[in-house]
């Protein structure tokens, strides 16, 4: 085994930088709405990306009702079907998961995990919060405009998202648009704050291969939104105009229902690079953060340091920069020049490297650990089932030509959710269990989380690892009635009305957690400051939960990197980071 | 123990699932069987993966489960497994990008003796032109489409006048022979997809796009749009027949050409002879 290149009694830098002034809030206002703390916006985030994506949840029951019987629910009309399908699939990739993970665990995590008091700049950091808010009211008002939502899918694509074809043409295609502008300027304003936190105010010892996985993840994941989120930006903006100005951007001369329109010399084409230059960087924007917390999640309930840290980091970044490469594995029958495709899937399987050396790791975590079976690591464990098979399901579709068949078919569709639905909300519950004694000093019921995990881990499986073979058979994607055709034998129904009743169960366990979320908040057992015997700085604050400020007077010294659990010699089976080298080998009781 | 057991019992029904799945491929119609040889070759290949990490992982949760006095080992780097984890994945990743990239360089490659026809879609129908007596299809402008010419053929391209045209029914392909399908459409983004014959692509409005297959067997298969295109993309549908190459030639004659829809009674009226172009 190689020695780890972690100094702990090796001198601590001075910080360089003095201590700024934090605010202090001076009314409850700006104690709990107006707030400039990092975790009361956090918090905020939090709520209303769940109360948003709790919309997008019932949007999916609407949808497998529609699919599993179609006919019986006959008020689920074509048009409303796609804007379900719309809907649901931006809420749950922007408005949910990117807010999630970015604003929600982003603004908790990052300035206790790096001993910062708070994020660098609190002002603008509550402005994102409010220019969010605003976003999602923006568009769950599209529900209520004459003409609906708009119905050209979660991609836009044109010419069809703003011709009269297509549901919501007046105001939804407008509203939506407006709304993703809102949200990419919300999100400068956040992004801007994570990454400059985590580069400028990372406490003494604080080196940057010293900070969490966690941190890394949403880091590297934050930067890769800078630099993606603006091509999302300017399509919105030329879709815009196209639709209100009459520009043609993406709009060629066409003949729309019969009459010539005034558009002409657009390319439709350019609009889909501008999309999925976004839109590849933004999965990993969700995944990256995931994988992140996963391997706190991992090392801390098996009480084992991350296996190959300096190789997790490495994966990270390269991720990150490769997934700027790979965009066009979304267009391979777009009707983009076919020797595109050489290149684009070489691209595409070459990132899969990284990602594999990642599960890799995260299983030699385990190996020869010590594992309990805690509601984090249930979920942790899920994720790596399920990441591995939505990961491997990718490369089936990145290879270009065998995404021919199977591209705008269900199989499609089940690798994108199990990938980056199913694998990502894994984490994301396993996190929220693994840190809700920390925002509320509170453990959450443990027999109601296994039976949460279970159901949801077992189901989301039944429901997506069969819907591939739907479309391995070539049942389409975004039709809302296959109808009849000589390939769709009858199983595929049934195999449909089966997925809806797992879903319709699924559905029913997340009731469950919202349970246990606010029954715990009353009635949970007392966590104490560090109920997992973690070893990263949230856990060791003064107060729980964390008071104004975080740390108290004194701001933490960092002496060691994120992972000394089960250290040959030490007293405890874990080492805070924060704990000096002379009080290794002191006997102590547990965490306060 | 019991999680261990339920983790592995995923994997192992997985590949009982895949196995015995009575949802699979629909019988080919075209040359393309490549295609299927290379997604068994990813199935293979990724199947493997999935249940060696699954099922170690379920070891790992069986045989290192917390029990009273177990310490974890403290090995955070081993750089020659991981090196050698690296460059096996290395393998298996060209492993399935080799055969993949050929396939799709055939893929884009048109042989020379691939005949030429079209496929127009539009909100919510399809519409096919084959070639006439010529062996060539007419040039066409969206600018020129009108209810008496509603594929919008240049009149002065003498190339267009005894193109086959088919408004609302079924194409017809005989067997056998190459054909290079030229897509096209007069509104949106839609996609003319056959699953039985594996090769598709989008129809792009302002653009020409393509691909090409052979068929190797007679049969009705239905054409189905790919890309969501409105309202009615669900009941965009169609009909492809292909048939043996004399019952083709008599279908063909009785198809009607350009000349004759537009009604300009100047251009006699052609005739094919059977076994001709």
């Amino acid at each position: 085994m190689v020695d780890v290149p972690y100094d702990a009694i090796a001198d601590v830098p001075p910080a360089e930088v003095p201590e700024v002034e934090l605010y202090h809030p001076k009314s409850w206002w700006t104690q709990y709405v107006f707030s400039q703390d990092a975790k009361v916006i956090a918090i905020q985030y939090s709520l209303t990306a769940s109360a948003i994506g709790l919309v997008a949840l019932v949007l999916s029951w609407l949808m497998r009702l529609q699919l599993g019987f179609p006919g019986t629910f006959s008020f689920i009309d074509a048009g409303q079907y796609l804007q379900f399908i719309t809907m649901h699939g931006m809420i749950m990739v922007i408005y949910l998961l990117t807010a999630l993970f970015l604003g929600g665990f982003g603004n908790y995590l990052i300035p206790l995990m790096v001993g910062a008091r708070d994020m660098v700049f609190p002002y603008v950091n509550m402005l994102s919060y409010w220019i969010y808010l605003l976003a999602v009211v923006v568009l769950a008002s599209t529900f209520f405009v004459p003409g609906g939502p708009t119905g050209a899918g979660w991609t836009l694509y044109p010419p069809q998202a703003v011709l009269s074809g297509t549901p919501g043409q007046d105001w939804g295609i407008v509203l939506m648009l407006v709304s993703l502008i809102l949200f990419i300027i919300g999100f400068t304003m956040g992004g801007l704050n994570y990454v400059v936190t985590v580069l400028q105010a990372r406490t003494r010892g604080m080196t940057l291969m010293r900070m969490p996985l966690t941190v890394w993840g949403i880091f590297t994941a934050t930067v890769m939104a800078l630099l993606a989120f603006p091509a999302l930006f300017v399509a919105s903006v030329m879709m815009l105009f196209d639709r209100l100005l009459g520009t043609s951007f993406f709009m060629p001369a066409l003949v729309e229902m019969g009459q010539q329109v005034k558009y002409g010399g657009g390319s439709p084409i350019l609009f889909q690079h501008l999309f999925w230059f976004f839109g590849h960087p933004e999965v990993y924007i969700v995944a990256l953060p995931a994988f992140g917390i996963v391997s706190d999640l991992i090392s801390t309930h098996a009480r084992k340091n991350i296996f190959g840290y300096r190789m997790m980091v490495w994966a990270i970044v390269g991720i990150g920069a490769l997934s700027f490469v790979v965009w066009a594995h979304h267009m391979y029958v777009s009707g983009m020049h076919p020797k595109f495709g050489f290149f684009f899937a070489t691209t595409t399987l070459i990132i899969a490297i990284p990602t594999a050396i990642k599960v890799y790791n995260w299983v030699l975590t385990l190996w020869r650990g010590d594992i309990h079976l805690t509601v984090p690591m249930l979920f942790a464990l899920g994720f790596i089932i399920t990441f591995v098979n939505g990961g491997l399901t990718g490369l089936f579709l990145g290879n270009v030509v065998v995404d021919v068949p199977l591209s705008d078919t269900m199989f499609v569709v089940a690798h994108f959710h199990m990938v980056m639905g199913v694998a990502p909300i894994m984490v994301v519950l396993g996190a929220i269990y693994h840190w809700y004694p920390k925002v509320t000093g509170r453990m959450l019921n443990d027999w109601l989380g296994k039976f949460h995990f279970w159901v949801t881990f077992l189901g989301a499986y039944l429901i997506f690892f069969p819907m591939h073979y739907l479309g391995l058979q070539g049942v389409p994607r975004r039709y809302h009635d296959i109808g009849e055709a000589a390939f769709i034998t009858p199983n595929v129904h049934t195999l449909n009305a089966f997925i809806t009743v797992v879903a319709l169960i699924v559905g029913f366990a997340q009731m469950v957690f919202l349970f246990n979320l606010v029954w715990s908040l009353f009635k949970g057992k007392a966590s104490g400051g560090n109920p997992w015997r973690a070893t990263t700085l949230e856990w060791q604050t003064p107060e729980t939960p964390p008071g104004h400020g975080n740390w108290g007077k004194e701001l933490p010294v960092v002496y060691r990197w994120a992972y000394d659990y089960s250290v040959p010699g030490a007293a405890q089976d874990f080492i805070p980071q924060n704990q000096p080298p002379q009080a290794t080998r002191a006997v102590q009781g547990a965490a306060p | 123990m019991v999680v261990a057991l339920i983790l592995l019992l995923v994997a192992v029904g997985s590949v009982l699932f895949h196995i015995y799945s009575p949802w699979w491929w629909t019988p080919i119609a075209t040359n393309w069987s490549y295609i299927d040889h290379t997604i068994s070759i990813t199935f293979w290949i990724t199947g493997v993966v999935f249940f060696a990490v699954i099922a170690f992982m379920a070891y790992c949760v069986f045989r290192f489960h917390h029990k009273e006095g177990r310490q974890a080992a403290y090995n955070p780097e081993n750089k020659k497994l991981e090196w050698w984890l690296s460059v096996g994945t290395g393998i298996g990743v060209a492993a399935m990008l080799a055969p993949g990239l050929f396939v799709w360089h055939q893929f884009v490659t048109v042989p020379a003796d691939a005949t030429e026809i079209e496929v127009m879609g539009q909100q919510w129908q399809w519409s096919f032109r084959l070639p006439g007596k010529d062996g060539r299809m007419g040039t066409t402008n969206v600018r020129n489409i009108s209810p008496d010419n509603p594929m919008g053929l240049n009149r002065d391209d003498p190339h267009g006048q005894d193109d086959v045209v088919i408004e609302s029914g079924d194409l017809h392909l005989p067997i056998g022979k190459p054909v290079k399908v030229l897509l096209r459409s007069l509104d949106v983004l839609h996609n003319f997809y056959v699953p039985e014959f594996r090769a598709k692509m989008d129809m792009v409005p302002g653009m020409v796009t393509y691909f090409w297959m052979t068929p190797i067997r007679t049969g009705t298969f239905d054409v189905l749009c790919a890309e969501l295109c409105g309202v009615a993309h669900a009941q965009m549908r169609a009909k492809v027949i292909v048939e043996e190459v004399s019952e083709y030639h008599a279908w063909l004659e009785k198809q009607q050409t350009f000349a004759e829809l537009s009604g300009r009674n100047a251009v006699t009226k052609t005739t094919y002879k059977s076994g001709g172009k």
